[in-house]
């Protein structure tokens, strides 16, 4: 990856084999995590939550509910760690906000016309703008996907060059929707790009597109951060989306992040799981580790 | 970009790592052995039964991992090997040769099922005994060891479609001797065709690998394989030299080093016996600068790794091309902090015992050997388990085709880096080996490799990917690599006289 151009060059990318790429993930599912390893993965699974609503029908009583869980995941049982973020619409970020002050939790916005994207560049803006004088801490936008496809890699570039600006003290996630990218080459070149324009974050999907995120895609994004790593010294954070619903395929990505980049990259600052259901299922977990019987879905709260 | 940035940049290149040690700790995750049936003493498998040898010899067979004594096993004396081939020969004459083809596709189906069934245990000793990973017994060793005796069963009553305008004849008794690398697999890949194609077999196992070969044996007497059809036989060099003596053989195939290979060539010369081997390697393994480059990372770790390097295929040569050496070499590094090496009982387990004290050691001379010949070594830091056999996974930098540790065959997870320019020049330096048995080419281009498979002179080429085995797939090496092909159709031609 050349790193010093102010534009995105295809050819700097590397080739990616999907094979081996899919084998590899399948060694990282035969790890076998158990005991304290498996507890210590789930609080950290927890600690990497950026709990998400994203609907329409989204009411303020909905989204306060969500934050007092992002807060209080479980009080039944003592030493569960907080959730990184709540990710909500840009409408959304006030009542957020408000609901979780005085936590370290951060609001994350999706903005720039998520989940399409299909909107002139000043209306993203203004999105964005809107999103982060709010309040977000954090914004999720996507990538124009259909210019990325028909190859307009500096529209891409551009594009997610403004939004960062737009950003000012606000973290950029970039989702890159991989489920309509069709190929990992796609993905790696998706990846490189949109680093080079200025990501603090890569996130896979929107969870509007299936398939959402998978640990192909997220392996191939991980080394995506690693070459720029290598290159740079400048660390890049990675957040899947969607599809994560199980403490066992948490526990398989945190293997991959520890495989693939290490230490540094194992904790809520550089990985984030997007998510909805998993918190539960990770609590249902550390309670059966706890107590030695798996529990009802009915004594976790569904905020 | 400016020299000086260049040179910033590579720089960072170079001082950047990441940390591999204090992340996610796997807490031991061991798997069981208490449903592992290990009798004390173990006879020879002769005629069906289980018999005393002669000599009433028995040597003991270790763990390579903890060096505990695991049971004790009798050794064969000529005379053994004798009442085995006229075991053999009798089951041929009026046994295996008269009953239909279709009966005998039916045994093969029968231990191949059998197999499955017991696929636990058999993971937990071939790992017991053998020192490889759990996790490659459990998931490669053993199914493949029962994928060969499903794929041969099918071609039991198929023979005269296999080799079309012609007769399919069986040849009698073969001999058979197997080393220990992988115990199971290659008993699999043996008896398999020589069964399907009508045979009887008289098997000998590595010495310090035994027990899955004897196990083997009662998994024929519970599919009641007729007495005599296949005969086992332990021991050590000397066993294996009465079978490859024996008169009434007809047949010889051995899977070994290339010194007993010429040994075994001299002395059937003159005789009637066929001869397949599969000998040793020194597998070139190439990286293109335009291949998938985390991918080829992955392979490279496959291809020297795999069961500590313990494979007669590993790629134990690295060709890289210079563009990309310094970014291949750094990620090798760092993918190499991140395996795990220790108990091979651990599901966690990348790297277990090496087979031997013996193999061991000669590994160790060869590591002080490349540092004398002034190779750069790299081994990650990782702290081996006091007890048993253990090396840790090791690189040697800047070396030369002159280099001993490039041009011998070390049979442990060492590597042997060279760079090259030109498709010419790691062409000539791929070839300039006495071995031929396999070959990697990693490249992102169809061309490049369809250019390269032409011209490599190995038996089996691997492209962007390495150490892949399938039954249906034959396996065997040029020059001194041995002769004959195992597996696939091929693999049924040594097994048989066409007319």
């Amino acid at each position: 990856m050349n790193t010093t151009l102010k534009s995105y060059d295809p050819r700097f990318t590397p080739p990616v084999d999907q094979v081996s790429v899919e084998e590899r993930c399948a060694r990282f599912t035969t790890r076998s995590i158990k005991k304290s390893t498996k507890v210590n993965g789930l609080k950290l699974a927890m600690s990497m939550i950026d709990l998400t609503t994203l609907e329409g029908k989204d009411s303020e009583g909905k989204v306060r509910q969500l934050c007092y869980k992002a807060m209080h995941p479980h009080d039944a049982m003592p030493g569960i760690p907080q959730v990184a973020a709540v990710c909500v619409y840009p409408t959304m970020v006030k009542v957020a906000k408000k609901a979780l002050k005085g936590s370290a939790i951060n609001v994350a916005a999706v903005a720039t016309a998520f989940p399409s994207g299909m909107a002139p560049l000043q209306v993203k803006l203004d999105d964005t703008h809107y999103a982060v004088e709010e309040g977000a801490d954090e914004i999720d936008m996507v990538i124009s996907r259909g210019k990325f496809l028909q190859g307009e890699y500096n529209f891409v570039f551009d594009e997610i060059a403004a939004v960062k600006e737009a950003c000012g003290k606000a973290h950029l996630k970039v989702i890159l929707e991989t489920g309509e990218l069709s190929t990992l080459d796609n993905v790696r070149k998706a990846s490189d790009l949109a680093i080079l324009a200025g990501a603090d974050f890569i996130k896979t999907s929107t969870g509007k597109i299936q398939p959402a995120a998978t640990m192909p895609v997220t392996l191939v994004m991980l080394e995506a951060i690693r070459d720029y790593y290598y290159a740079t010294g400048k660390m890049i954070g990675m957040k899947p989306a969607g599809g994560i619903a199980t403490s066992k395929l948490a526990l398989h990505y945190l293997v991959m992040v520890n495989e693939t980049l290490g230490a540094q990259w194992l904790n809520p600052d550089w990985f984030r799981f997007g998510a909805s259901k998993l918190a539960n299922d990770i609590l249902m977990q550390l309670m059966k580790e706890q107590t030695g019987n798996y529990q009802s879905l009915n004594y976790f709260s569904n905020d | 970009m400016s020299k000086k940035q260049d040179k910033t940049q590579k720089a960072a290149i170079a001082d950047l790592a990441l940390d591999f040690s204090s992340g996610f700790k796997y807490e031991p995750a061991p798997e069981s052995s208490s449903h592992v049936k290990l009798e004390k003493q173990y006879e020879l498998f002769i005629d069906g039964k289980w018999v005393a040898p002669i000599d009433e010899k028995y040597f003991e067979t270790t763990s390579p991992a903890t060096e505990q004594v695991l049971s004790r096993i009798a050794e064969a004396s000529a005379a053994d090997v004798d009442k085995a081939v006229k075991a053999a020969r009798n089951a041929y004459e009026n046994v295996w040769s008269k009953i239909s083809a279709k009966e005998r596709g039916k045994y093969l189906f029968r231990i191949a099922r059998i197999i499955q069934e017991k696929a636990r245990e058999f993971a937990v000793i071939e790992t017991m005994e053998g020192g490889k990973p759990i996790r490659e017994s459990r998931d490669i060793d053993v199914p493949l060891a029962a994928n060969h005796f499903f794929y041969y069963a099918g071609w039991a009553d198929k023979l005269e479609y296999a080799f079309p305008g012609k007769k399919a004849n069986s040849i009698g008794v073969a001999g058979q001797i197997i080393p220990w690398n992988f115990p199971l697999l290659m008993a699999a890949w043996k008896i398999a065709p020589a069964l399907a194609a009508g045979n009887t077999v008289v098997l000998k196992p590595a010495e310090t690998t035994s027990l899955t070969a004897l196990k083997l044996a009662e998994v024929f007497q519970e599919a009641g394989l007729p007495a005599g059809v296949v005969n086992i036989v332990t021991g050590a060099g000397a066993t294996g030299a009465a079978i490859v003596n024996h008169p009434d053989v007809n047949k010889i195939a051995f899977t070994g080093s290339t010194d007993v290979g010429k040994i075994i060539q001299k002395a059937i010369a003159g005789t009637n016996k066929k001869l397949t081997l599969e000998l040793g390697g020194k597998a070139a393994n190439i990286i293109f600068e335009d291949a998938a480059i985390d991918q080829a990372v992955e392979g490279i770790v496959n291809g020297i790794f795999f069961n500590q390097g313990h494979v007669c295929c590993a790629g134990s040569r690295l060709f890289v091309q210079e563009g990309v050496a310094d970014k291949v070499i750094k990620k090798l590094k760092d993918r190499m902090k991140s395996l795990i090496v220790g108990d091979p009982m651990d599901k966690n387990t990348d790297i277990g015992a090496i087979n031997s004290k013996e193999q061991l050691k000669k590994i160790n001379d060869y590591l002080k050997i490349g540092v004398n010949e002034g190779a750069e070594i790299f081994q990650p830091a990782c702290t081996l388990p006091k007890k048993g056999y253990f090396c840790a996974p090791t690189l040697f930098l800047h070396t030369s085709q002159s280099h001993r540790i490039v041009q011998e065959e070390i049979f442990g997870p060492v590597l042997a880096i060279q760079t090259f320019r030109t498709v010419e020049e790691v062409l000539e330096k791929a070839n300039n080996t006495p071995y031929g048995l396999s070959a990697g080419v990693w490249t992102d281009k169809g061309s490049k490799i369809f250019n390269m498979t032409t011209k490599l002179k190995a038996g089996v080429v691997w492209a962007n990917t390495y150490n892949k085995f399938d039954p249906a797939s034959p396996f065997g090496g040029y020059k001194e690599s041995g002769i004959g092909r195992e597996g696939g159709l091929h693999g049924l031609l040594p097994y048989l006289s066409l007319s």
